[in-house]
Order: C-alpha cells, then sequence, then structure tokens
C-alpha cells in the first residue's frame, strides 16, 4: 500500500479551485467587458503588452492558468466517472494531455512575449 | 392523545421464495408523538410478525435502526411521525445487499472499519501507569468524530460508494481521521499508506451528503477533505526524501 | 436457512437527479467546462498578444458580439453560484481553524472568503482600469 499518485493531481485540482473561485468572476467580466465593446484601459495593446513582459505579470498569469487548466481536468475526469463513462484510464489521459497541452502553449507565448 | 392514520410502503424481500424485492402497504394508526420505529413496531406486533428488522435502543444510541425513509437514510428512532406525510416509504439503507426486508448485509463496512486501523498507534511507548493527558485544545479536535454510532446513513447517502463498493467510504475513513489528528496518535502516516491508496481518500468527489445525512452531526465530508490535504502533503514530503511526519 | 442477498442496481448514468442535493452536486461539476474554456480563451488571447498589435486589435473585435455578451452574462452569474460560492461553503470544512480551545465558526471562515474576494475583486478592477 502507498499513497496513490492521484495525491499529486489533487492538489493541482484544489489549488487550481481556489484560484480560479477567486480570480475567475473577474476573468469572466473582462471578457463581458470586451464583447460589449467597453473593452477597458488595461487591455490596450501597450499596457496589457506591458503587463506581460514583466515576469510578475508572466508568472502571475503563468500561475493562474495552469492551475485553473489542472483544477478542470481533474473535475472533468470525476464528472465523466460520475456521468457514467467508466473508461477511467482513456479519461485521465485525454483531460491530463489537454491541460498539459494548454500549460505548455500559455508558457510557450508567456515566454515569447517580450 | 390523538392518532392519525398512516400508509406505510415497506421495501419486503424473502431471499427464500422471492426473486426481488417488492413493496407492502400497510395502514397504521399513530399517534402524535411515536418515531417511525414506533410504527414499524406496530407492523411487527398487529399487522404482520414476518417483518424483519433491525432496531435495539429506540435512543439514538446504538445505532442499528437506520433505513430509508422516503428516499433519504435516517435513523427511525429520531424521525417522527408529526413531520412527515401521510404515506411513508421505508426502505433498507440504499448501497448495500439485503438480507432479508429491511435487514442489510455490513459484513463490507465492517471489514472497512477495521482495516483503518482505529486506534492509537504509539511509535515511543506511551506513559505507563499513569493517565495518558493531552490539552483540551486536542480533545476538541476530533470531538465530533467519535460521536459516530456506525449507523451507515453516510454509505446509504454517498453516491461514489454506490458507484464503487470498493470505496472505503465516509464512516470508516472518518474514524481513521478521529486518530489521525488525536495529538497522542503517531500512526498518521502508516494509516495515510491505507487511507490515500486507491479506494481511499480520492474516491471522494466531496458530494457531501454523508455529513448532510448523519444523525449524529458528524461530519465526514470534512474529515475527507483534510485527508486529501494531509495525504497530498505527505505524498510530497516522502517524494522529497523527508521521512513520513506523523505530528 | 440460506442466505441469498438482494443487490439493488444503481444507474450509473442518471443517479445524481435523483435528488435536488445530487443535482445541486452535478450542476457545480460542470463549472469545470467554463474553468476550462476561460483558460483555453484567455491562452488564445495571449496568442493574439504574442503575435502583435493588429492581432490583439482583431482578437478584441472578434470578440464582439451579441452572443458572446449572452453567454459571458451567463457564464458570470453560473460560475460564481456554483464555483465561487460552492467552493467558499466547503472551504472551512477543508481547512478548519482553531482558536485556542474553540474552532472558528464555518460562517467567519467563509465571510474572510468573500471578503478577500471583494478586495482582491476590486484591486483588480481597478488595476485595469475600469474602476
Amino acid at each position: 500500500m502507498a499513497i496513490a499518485k492521484k495525491a499529486l493531481v489533487w492538489g493541482l485540482f484544489a489549488a487550481g479551485g481556489t484560484v480560479s473561485s477567486f480570480l475567475f468572476p473577474f476573468l469572466i467580466a473582462l471578457f463581458l467587458l470586451v464583447a460589449l465593446g467597453a473593452t477597458p484601459e488595461g487591455l490596450q495593446y501597450e499596457t496589457i503588452r506591458g503587463f506581460a513582459s514583466s515576469w510578475l505579470g508572466k508568472l502571475t498569469v503563468f500561475g493562474v492558468l495552469f492551475l485553473s487548466l489542472w483544477h478542470a481536468a481533474h473535475r472533468l475526469r470525476v464528472v465523466c466517472h460520475d456521468f457514467g463513462i467508466r473508461a477511467d484510464g482513456a479519461v485521465a489521459v485525454i483531460v491530463y494531455s489537454l491541460a498539459t497541452v494548454g500549460t505548455l502553449l500559455a508558457a510557450w507565448y508567456l515566454l515569447a512575449i517580450s | 392523545m390523538s392518532t392519525r392514520q398512516l400508509e406505510l410502503e415497506i421495501l419486503r424481500y424473502d431471499p427464500e421464495k422471492d426473486e426481488a424485492p417488492y413493496f407492502q402497504n400497510y395502514s397504521v394508526p399513530c399517534q402524535d408523538d411515536w418515531a417511525i420505529l414506533d410504527a414499524v413496531n406496530y407492523v411487527k406486533e398487529n399487522l404482520d410478525t414476518t417483518l424483519a428488522y433491525r432496531w435495539s435502543c429506540h435512543m439514538m444510541v446504538c445505532g442499528s435502526c437506520g433505513m430509508m425513509i422516503n428516499g433519504d437514510p435516517k435513523l427511525t428512532c429520531k424521525t417522527f411521525v408529526r413531520d412527515l406525510p401521510d404515506k411513508v416509504r421505508i426502505e433498507p439503507l440504499e448501497n448495500f445487499p439485503i438480507e432479508r426486508d429491511l435487514v442489510v448485509v455490513l459484513d463490507d463496512v465492517i471489514e472497512k472499519l477495521q482495516r483503518v486501523k482505529p486506534y492509537i498507534i504509539r511509535k515511543d511507548p506511551a506513559p505507563e501507569n499513569e493517565e495518558f493527558n493531552q490539552p483540551r485544545s486536542a480533545l476538541m479536535k476530533f470531538k465530533q468524530y467519535t460521536m459516530c454510532i456506525n449507523c451507515m446513513c453516510c454509505y446509504s447517502a454517498c453516491p461514489q460508494y454506490g458507484l464503487n463498493p470498493d470505496f472505503i467510504g465516509p464512516a470508516a475513513l472518518a474514524l481513521a481521521h478521529r486518530y489521525n489528528i488525536d495529538s497522542r496518535d503517531q500512526g498518521k502516516s502508516e494509516r495515510l499508506d491505507i487511507l490515500a491508496d486507491h479506494d481511499g481518500v480520492w474516491d471522494c468527489s466531496f458530494v457531501g451528503a454523508c455529513s448532510e445525512v448523519c444523525p449524529k452531526s458528524v461530519d465526514p465530508a470534512a474529515a475527507l477533505q483534510q485527508m486529501k490535504v494531509d495525504g497530498t502533503m505527505e505524498w510530497w514530503k516522502r517524494k522529497m526524501g523527508f521521512p513520513g511526519g506523523d505530528s | 436457512m440460506s442466505r441469498n442477498p438482494y443487490v439493488r442496481p444503481m444507474s450509473k448514468t442518471t443517479w445524481y437527479l435523483r435528488n435536488g442535493r445530487f443535482r445541486i452536486y452535478a450542476l457545480r461539476e460542470v463549472t469545470c467546462l467554463l474553468v476550462g474554456f476561460y483558460a483555453f480563451l484567455s491562452i488564445f488571447a495571449l496568442r493574439a498578444l504574442w503575435q502583435g498589435a493588429d492581432s490583439w486589435n482583431a482578437f478584441l473585435a472578434s470578440q464582439q458580439s451579441t452572443p458572446m455578451v449572452v453567454f459571458h452574462a451567463f457564464a458570470l452569474v453560473y460560475f460564481f453560484i456554483y464555483q465561487t460560492v460552492g467552493w467558499f461553503q466547503l472551504a472551512p470544512k477543508a481547512m478548519p481553524l482553531m482558536m485556542g480551545e474553540k474552532k472558528v465558526a464555518a460562517s467567519t471562515i467563509v465571510l474572510g472568503h468573500y471578503l478577500v474576494w471583494a478586495l482582491v475583486s476590486l484591486f483588480l478592477l481597478w488595476f485595469v482600469g475600469v474602476i
């Protein structure tokens, strides 16, 4: 007997749940403002690029996206199980791969923005 | 005292005769202050002596009279006729095999209760010939978990146990947590090998139903989440080469 | 007397419709789709930002539409109710706090979460120049 590897993903899931609970209402509100055509000052190209060029900005955005992606992936795995999809191994591979791809893309773009 | 006629729909199953369980109706003149257990006792004494069910204390201590009452797992001695509609459906606890009528097979949870090592484990010897004191604050941390009477209502409420009977489940895990957080105990790391393995705490998806139905106000859902945190910390500790912590 | 225990089947695909508790749970769990959607939408935005000013402005313009307004408004309310409120409500169970000999009331911990959330949100709204 040993502690299952699920401990690792659960830790990411819990951290991501906390982060998204606190920050996603703001994030969604931001997209809502953009959709309304009322793009806030902070999303003008020069401003947002300035933010994304700073290491603080890069790290914050990466941290939020990384944890949220793994939160969503792990919960989606549970949802699949709850909705009756019993191929847990395959589901896990798919959702965690998606989270990995998202994580790598986020890291790539953030590093490339200067 | 006034009486009220209650229509009881009771699930019946005779393992020697029946292919499957079926409902049988009984009309019971109930007194205002009766619990559902009194109504079931009335059926047994006056209407149908063949009805099988478990009960003992009639005072929320023994934990043997748990049944599904209108779809919710409850102690029948704690569920009162005055709080119920005129039609009451009584079934054996869900998620357990039915032995006969309202009696369920509890072998699985009995095994699990033992598997989680629900006793104080010491690495250093405990003080001999004197009381093993602990501060009141240490007691308050785990006291609520000692109130469990093993009625297994939480297992009936838990969909994850229903979906996967290998899941250790709420009461046994909450009991393990009670020892994990006891200041006199040193067996947390050893226990986590069982609790945080497959079929352990990770099968819980925090539906929270276990805590809502508990007739003794124990909070297994809280224990489960705290054990997930403990399991995660312990996993990292071991990965980073620290010996298991037993605080 | 012979034993012949009867196992009542449980629906593996529709069990969560059975009672209100399970339905709320299911509604809470599917918030993960919104989290995933907004995470990938943000990554898409990062890509536009990386490509330069024209791409960024094109991205912003592409997001302006009535269906997206409706979707974001719905998502905001849904996410707040089922993820934020739900998560805060359950937080005291996962991390109980002791003050001396007493447990800190769950409602106090929940209230603390809302306060922090409000302050963080106000700060961020100020930071991006909305207020």
